[in-house]
């Protein structure tokens, strides 16, 4: 299994999402030019590069989350599964269940832990009943890592928690969905260094079952559990590639001088 | 050298420079707290002026003064053929017997003038409310009763001592005589103050000892849920399209200044407007509650769309993007999160609006609600007044008497703010989250 991941074969077949030439415009300003990135299925891959690349920006295309940004507009063509998600057929709402997310700030709901991680699973119908839910939020919440510290207060508020613990129930939230895809932007940034290792535990753990795609300004957490890792640098991708071969031999000079820490 | 002219332009740390700034930083400090408890201060001296001298003059119109008087509930003038039938009940004379009583009471009283003004000690309401004692009780015809009959307005005033009894006769409401007869029921302990509660449950009445203020509260009420039900719903909902769906343009743009614009326009304007459109227009009944409150309600509108979305402003986009993020639809996300939320928010800027409403006189005049009504209102389309009209319609009455009326319809006026106010609280306290 571990054997059959790592082979390259393997992986090259597996892409679950290929975006080709994207470009994205908001309102007059360009964010992003003509990227092309194929992530491939079961596998961690970072989206590194200088504040305001268009990291971010490429992460909300992957789940149509820029039709929400105002005077924001989106070219070229992103495919999940073979499927062109920019397609009029297709439900953005039911895209953003499919590849769900993870933010940078935890932001859980003004709701108890339990209303947190139900409510996902509620609105799509998720649960026969009851106890469906229950089975449903319990799991998550394990799978998140945070089912021991809160087992005993699941009515307590969401927001009550400390930033890591709040970081992991949006994850947990966010896996009661069951989705394939799970796009985090820097879901680390707003914690310490024992929360962090926590969560990058948490998401190495989450790679046998999903396919995640993490933006990260910390050099280190992307060589620790990703794959793959694009280099952004100023709406285009410079470079992309295996992680280990990315950060020991940098083919382009720019990734060099980002990882050396010359700028960014 | 060089040393000594730096120390000469630099201040540094603990100089006599910055040791003055921190002084003047503590002083303007210290001025700025002063000056915000005088000015709290002062806004309470204001309302207690207002509470202590509206409670003091509007205390007295919720006693009543009474004479006990013994009255003979003769057959021969209530049902002289037996028939116990509830029509002839009705209509009986019962200001004679209210007449016999007083010439009894006061057997030295013959001129025909004297007699009059003897009958006027008592109130008008007095045949009503013996009426009303035979009609629930007709076992009381052919019995004598002491029965505490309302005293007329007059009395009353002289009663709670608004009428001096030193005053020359000519210039004085109540004249010697009644002076006299009133003296001569106090020594028999015939005179007693007792709670007005003719006050909280009758309509309104031309005569001031016997008016109330339940009409006009009930006016009021029905006013305000037809005001809430139209101006709440309408509100909320264009607040969470302009916020939440609305794309920002022109179109919207213009929408949002005409809204703030309606804010700002004077009352009475939307009186006409609402004798324009419900009255002639829709030929709705007039002096009702609906129409009174449908014309509140537009003028209540552009506060509580101005309230609501304020409030849906405040709440974080991170909540929009977390249930968006989830697969929520937008609708889902406004309707499961964003409202819920700004729930509090947007109570307090209803109940501001109402609160306007409730004390709003001038569009109503303008639809008719000013008419004198006695009958309680039994729903939103019967006539009605409300408690500012009532309150208006009273000061604007000649009799001593009202006086009292009207600050006593004003504290009912403010209890009944204050009661929505509470209840605002109420529901705030429940919707209200830890963030
Ligand atoms: N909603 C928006 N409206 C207009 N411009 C935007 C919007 N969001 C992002 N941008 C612009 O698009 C560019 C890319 O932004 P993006 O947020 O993708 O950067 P980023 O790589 O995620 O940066 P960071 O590492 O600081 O998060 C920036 O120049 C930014 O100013
Ligand atoms: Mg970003």
């Amino acid at each position: 299994m571990l054997a059959e991941v790592q082979t390259p074969e393997t992986t090259k077949e597996n892409a679950i999402i290929k975006a080709s030439d994207v470009s994205v415009f908001y309102n007059d300003k360009q964010a992003l030019n003509g990227v092309s990135l194929d992530i491939i299925e079961n596998q961690i891959t970072s989206l590194i590069g200088p504040s305001g690349c268009g990291k971010s920006t490429f992460l909300r295309c992957l789940n149509r989350m820029n039709d929400t940004v105002p005077g924001g507009r989106v070219e070229g063509k992103i495919t999940l599964d073979g499927h062109d998600i920019y397609a009029s057929s297709v439900d953005e709402v039911l895209l953003r269940a499919r590849v769900g997310m993870v933010f940078q700030k935890p932001n859980p709901f003004p709701k108890s832990i339990y209303d947190n991680v139900a409510y996902g699973p509620r609105i799509h119908g998720l649960a026969k009943n009851k106890d469906d839910l229950d089975d449903i939020v319990l799991t998550s919440l394990e799978k998140a890592g945070l089912l021991k510290e809160v087992r005993d207060r699941l009515n307590a508020t969401g927001t009550g928690l400390s930033g890591g613990q709040q970081q992991r129930l949006c994850i947990a939230r966010a896996l009661a969905v069951q989705p394939d895809i799970i796009l985090m932007d820097e879901p680390c940034s707003a914690l310490d260094p024992i929360a962090t290792a926590k969560v990058e535990e948490l998401i190495e753990e989450l790679r046998e079952n999903y396919t995640i795609i993490i933006v990260t300004h910390s050099m280190q957490q992307a060589a620790r559990i990703s794959q793959k890792t694009a280099f952004f640098h100023l709406g285009e991708i410079v470079e992309v590639g295996d992680t280990e071969q990315l950060f020991t031999s940098p083919s382009d000079e720019r990734t060099q001088g980002y990882i050396t820490g010359r700028f960014g | 050298m060089t040393d000594t002219t730096e120390t000469k332009h630099k201040a540094g740390w603990g100089s006599k420079e910055t040791m003055s700034k921190l002084a003047k930083r503590h002083r303007s400090e210290k001025a700025f707290r002063m000056i915000g408890l005088g000015a709290i201060l002062i806004a309470l001296c204001m309302l207690a002026t207002l509470l202590v001298s509206i409670a003091s003059k509007g205390f007295t119109a919720f006693v009543q003064t009474r004479f006990d008087i013994e009255i003979t509930f003769s057959q021969d003038v209530i049902d002289p053929n037996n028939t116990r039938d509830l029509e002839v009940l009705r209509s009986a004379s019962y200001g004679s017997l209210v007449r016999d009583a007083l010439r009894k009471e006061f057997p030295e009283v013959k001129s025909r003038r004297d007699l009059r003004s003897l009958f006027g000690i008592v109130s008008k309401g007095s045949v009503k409310q013996l009426r009303q004692l035979v009609m629930e009780d007709p076992g009381l015809i052919g019995q004598t009763k002491v029965i505490s009959l309302i005293a007329s307005d007059d009395m009353d005033m002289f009663n709670k001592g608004y009428i001096d009894r030193n005053v020359v006769e000519a210039d004085r409401r109540v004249k010697d005589k009644e002076v006299a007869w009133f003296d001569q029921l106090d020594n028999k302990g015939a005179v007693e103050l007792v709670f007005n509660t003719g006050f909280f449950t009758s309509g309104d009445s031309g005569e001031p000892e016997i008016a109330g203020i339940w009409g006009a509260v009930v006016g009021s009420f029905y006013t305000l849920l037809i005001t809430f039900v139209i101006a709440f719903p309408i509100g909320v909902m264009t607040a969470i399209y302009l916020e939440e769906f609305a794309p920002q343009n022109k179109f919207t743009d213009i929408i949002e200044v005409n809204i703030n614009n309606l804010a700002a326009v004077p009352s009475i304007v939307f009186g006409l407007l609402g004798l324009a459109l419900f009255l002639n227009v829709a030929h709705l009944p007039r002096s009702a509650p609906l129409v009174g409150g449908l014309t509140l309600a537009l003028m209540t509108l552009p506060t509580i769309i101005i309230a609501a979305r304020a409030a849906i402003r405040a709440i974080p986009d991170s909540i929009r993007q977390a249930a968006l993020g989830l697969g929520a639809s937008p609708q889902q996300t406004a309707f499961h999160h964003v409202l819920p939320l700004s729930m509090p928010g947007i109570l307090t800027g209803t109940i501001i609006g109402l609160s306007q409403a409730l004390g709003e006189t001038a569009p109503l005049l303008m639809i008719g609600m000013v008419a004198f009504i006695v009958d309680i209102p039994g729903g939103v389309t019967d006539p009605a007044t409300v408690l500012p009209v009532q309150v208006f319609l009273w000061a604007d009455s000649p009799e001593r008497a009202f006086v009292e009326k009207t600050s006593g319809a004003i504290l009912v006026l403010l209890g009944f703010l204050v009661f929505m106010n509470a209840l605002a609280v109420m529901l705030r306290k429940k919707f209200e989250r830890r963030w």
